[in-house]
């Protein structure tokens, strides 16, 4: 299967920006309780057709619950879910037109793959004929054409997430459901079936929902991606929106690393911010894209990357602060510097390695400065 | 003492066993089985003198002959034991999987903060003799037991029914002393179901009862085999459930044999049935063993 990384179509496809859009799938004030804890605190929140929708948060954080409902395993305690316009709170789960692949893949460990596959077929009767016509074409979706005749325990993890897979989309599904579909894969197979994934997805035209707590794999699979916390949709956006604008101190703390910093907003323009953080430190430049007034509390987020370390003084740079070097995490292609501010704050920047380790510019206790555009970070309300 | 000598005698113990307890008997029993009966102590002919020499020896074995084995083919009393106990034994292993299969569901299904509870429940009987339970029974099922008046009192009969000394009352009694065996494998089998399969055949399509029999009754077909041998291998040989709660017509072949031993002091013939026995419980006990095996590989 071609890898091809680059092919999103998420520059193009937006259904969400257009209002004349219906969606796919519809929550309207949903709340679920179990007992006294609320796993989903009113949420609402659209789906749209031919989207791959990533549901992520640390685990407990309501997102299972939230595909639990649409398969019909839960039902909400409040509001409606409706799936093309239909209300489903009532509907069992083997009548939905909606099919899930299960955390732990939940394979019949005593049919052989190609009974597995049609399980759902037979269930539904269809002629006998098609049934293994539409095995067939499973099979060879998944490229297992040659394991149609094991049981289960005789596959490797890896096929048999191919055939959990295979037989949640056999019932050609209006909306599948993906459990964490990755999570027992080691980290190489994952990133390759992650693109496999998006491959099917996008060749069948199908919607996907997939749940995860991996922000990687959301960043990598999903057209859109709903952050979740506490039974709460965060932010639901883009992946490079929730990248590079995220809208809170959680989003921004959860996906990737970013460096926070605690400041008052000194003054204000129309396109700049100057955000004064430490005693005897200049002001730094933001520039203006959030609703903050002048004199209040607010806090720069901005991504290690982002910020450049170099021995000399920068000169055309927006930002710049002087600080020495606290710790160098090495991981290879990158190396994370620590660097240690006036005001004892310590600073993440860094840089990918294009010299050698030998040829490495900086080491602990040297001086540097750390530098960027006032465009590199977001400023982020209290 | 180096490693090969010391595995050898670690595997030796459990030989060593069967050899003495089970081999060496049994061998006493195939030898009596070929003797003639007689009046004497002991009251079969030949014996073996180790004092006789070499002709002793061949004097001894052309003693030894198949005529009990014979007499056990051409008296139809044998053959009905035979017949009725396996039919006995046959719907008491039914009857046990019927109730028995949903006290293991339930208990499968159960919040698991109760399961070591209930799994004690099941096992408490035990606690009691075997024989003190199946007197029990007698007390419950006679002409005035409790069942009977707990029925009249409930104005459902009018007069007792005939239950004790009736084939009725030996499965009764087969099916409740033996449950434990049929329940345990079930639950172990049960238990370790995982609940995500049920959704997935929910997901595709199942109401909750297809997906009980398309996977849940599938997936405990080890459980089912293994509590069916143990309940039915133990089951025909059965003697003092039907010597207490069966009647005069109730035969069964543990009862027949008895009745040779004690009764008529007939050694070799009651040996002869004995070694029979064996071997028809040796077929379900090899099915059964091979059963166990795969069970074990599609666990691997």
């Amino acid at each position: 299967m071609n890898i091809s990384p680059n092919k999103k179509p998420s520059a193009r496809f937006a259904p969400w920006e257009d209002p004349a859009q219906k969606p796919l799938v519809r929550f309207g004030n949903v709340t679920k309780r179990f007992g006294s804890f609320t796993a989903i605190d009113n949420i609402s929140l659209d789906i749209y057709e031919r989207e791959f929708f990533a549901l992520l948060g640390p685990s407990g954080c309501g997102k299972t619950t939230m595909m639990r409902m649409l398969a019909g395993f839960e039902k909400p305690s409040e509001g409606t879910i409706s799936l093309g316009g239909e209300d489903i709170a009532d509907i069992p789960p083997y009548k939905r037109p909606v099919n899930m692949m299960f955390q732990s893949y939940a394979l019949f460990p005593h049919m052989t793959v190609e009974a597995n596959i049609a399980f759902g077929l037979k269930q539904d009767k269809w002629p006998k004929q098609q049934i293994s016509e539409r095995v067939e074409e499973m099979l060879s979706l998944v490229q297992l054409t040659k394991f149609a005749k094991r049981k289960p325990h005789q596959l490797s993890g890896g096929q048999r997430q191919r055939v959990a897979l295979a037989r949640s989309l056999a019932k050609k599904p209006k909306l599948l459901l993906l459990d964490e579909p990755l999570g027992a894969l080691d980290k190489k197979l994952r990133e390759k079936t992650q693109f496999e994934l998006m491959d099917i997805q996008e060749k069948l035209g199908m919607t996907f929902v997939i749940v995860t707590h991996d922000q990687e794999e959301a960043m990598t699979v999903a057209s859109r991606i709903a952050v979740m916390d506490d039974g709460k949709l965060i932010q639901v956006a883009t992946p490079e929106v929730i990248y590079e604008y995220p809208n809170c101190r959680y989003v921004a703390d959860f996906i990737g690393d970013v460096n926070l910093v605690e400041g008052r907003i000194s003054s204000k323009t129309e396109e700049m911010v100057k955000l004064a953080w430490a005693e005897g430190q200049g002001d730094i430049d933001i520039s203006n894209k959030n609703g903050c007034a002048a004199g209040e509390n607010a806090c720069l987020a901005i991504r290690p990357e982002k910020v450049h370390v170099t021995r000399e003084e920068p000169q055309d740079v927006d930002n710049k602060i002087r600080g020495v070097i606290h710790d160098i995490a090495y991981i290879g292609n990158l190396s994370t510097y620590y660097v240690k501010l006036g005001n004892g704050q310590i600073f993440r920047a860094q840089e990918s390695n294009r010299r050698r380790l030998a040829n490495r510019e900086f080491t602990w206790d040297d001086q540097v400065w750390l530098s960027w555009r006032n465009t590199a970070g977001v400023l982020l309300q209290k | 003492m180096d490693r090969k000598s010391g595995r050898f005698l670690l595997i030796g113990i459990p030989y060593l066993w069967l050899g003495l307890l089970f081999l060496v008997p049994f061998f006493i029993v195939l030898k009596i089985s070929l003797s003639d009966i007689a009046v004497a102590i002991p009251p079969y002919t030949p014996t073996f003198d180790l004092g006789a020499g070499w002709s002793g020896f061949i004097q001894f074995l052309s003693g030894l002959d198949f005529e009990n084995y014979i007499w056990l083919i051409e008296d139809d009393l044998y053959i009905n034991s035979y017949l009725s106990s396996l039919k006995i034994a046959f719907f008491s292993t039914l009857f046990a999987l019927l109730v028995g299969y949903p006290i293991a569901y339930a208990m499968a299904k159960a919040p698991s903060e109760w399961r070591p509870t209930l799994l004690m429940l099941i096992i408490l009987p035990f606690w009691t003799s075997f024989l003190i339970r199946v007197y029990a029974w007698i007390g419950i099922l006679k002409p005035e037991g409790f069942l009977n008046q707990f029925l009249m009192m409930l104005g459902i009969i009018d007069e007792p029914l005939q239950i004790i000394n009736t084939d009725t009352a030996v499965y009764i009694g087969i099916v409740y002393s033996y449950l434990p065996f049929m329940v345990l494998p079930l639950y172990s089998a049960l238990e370790k179901l995982d609940g995500a399969l049920l959704e997935a055949a929910e997901d595709l399509g199942c109401t909750a009862i297809q997906a009980f029999w398309k996977v849940t009754f599938p997936l405990s077909m080890p459980g089912i085999v293994a509590g069916c041998f143990l309940v039915f291998i133990p089951a025909i040989g059965e003697f003092v459930i039907p010597d207490l709660l069966g009647g005069s017509d109730t035969i069964m072949i543990g009862k027949t044999l008895w009745a040779d031993f004690f009764s008529n002091r007939d050694w070799p013939l009651a040996s002869a049935v004995a070694v029979v026995l064996l071997l028809l419980l040796i077929v379900p006990i090899v099915l059964f063993q091979r059963q166990q095996e795969r069970a074990q590989e599609a666990e691997k």
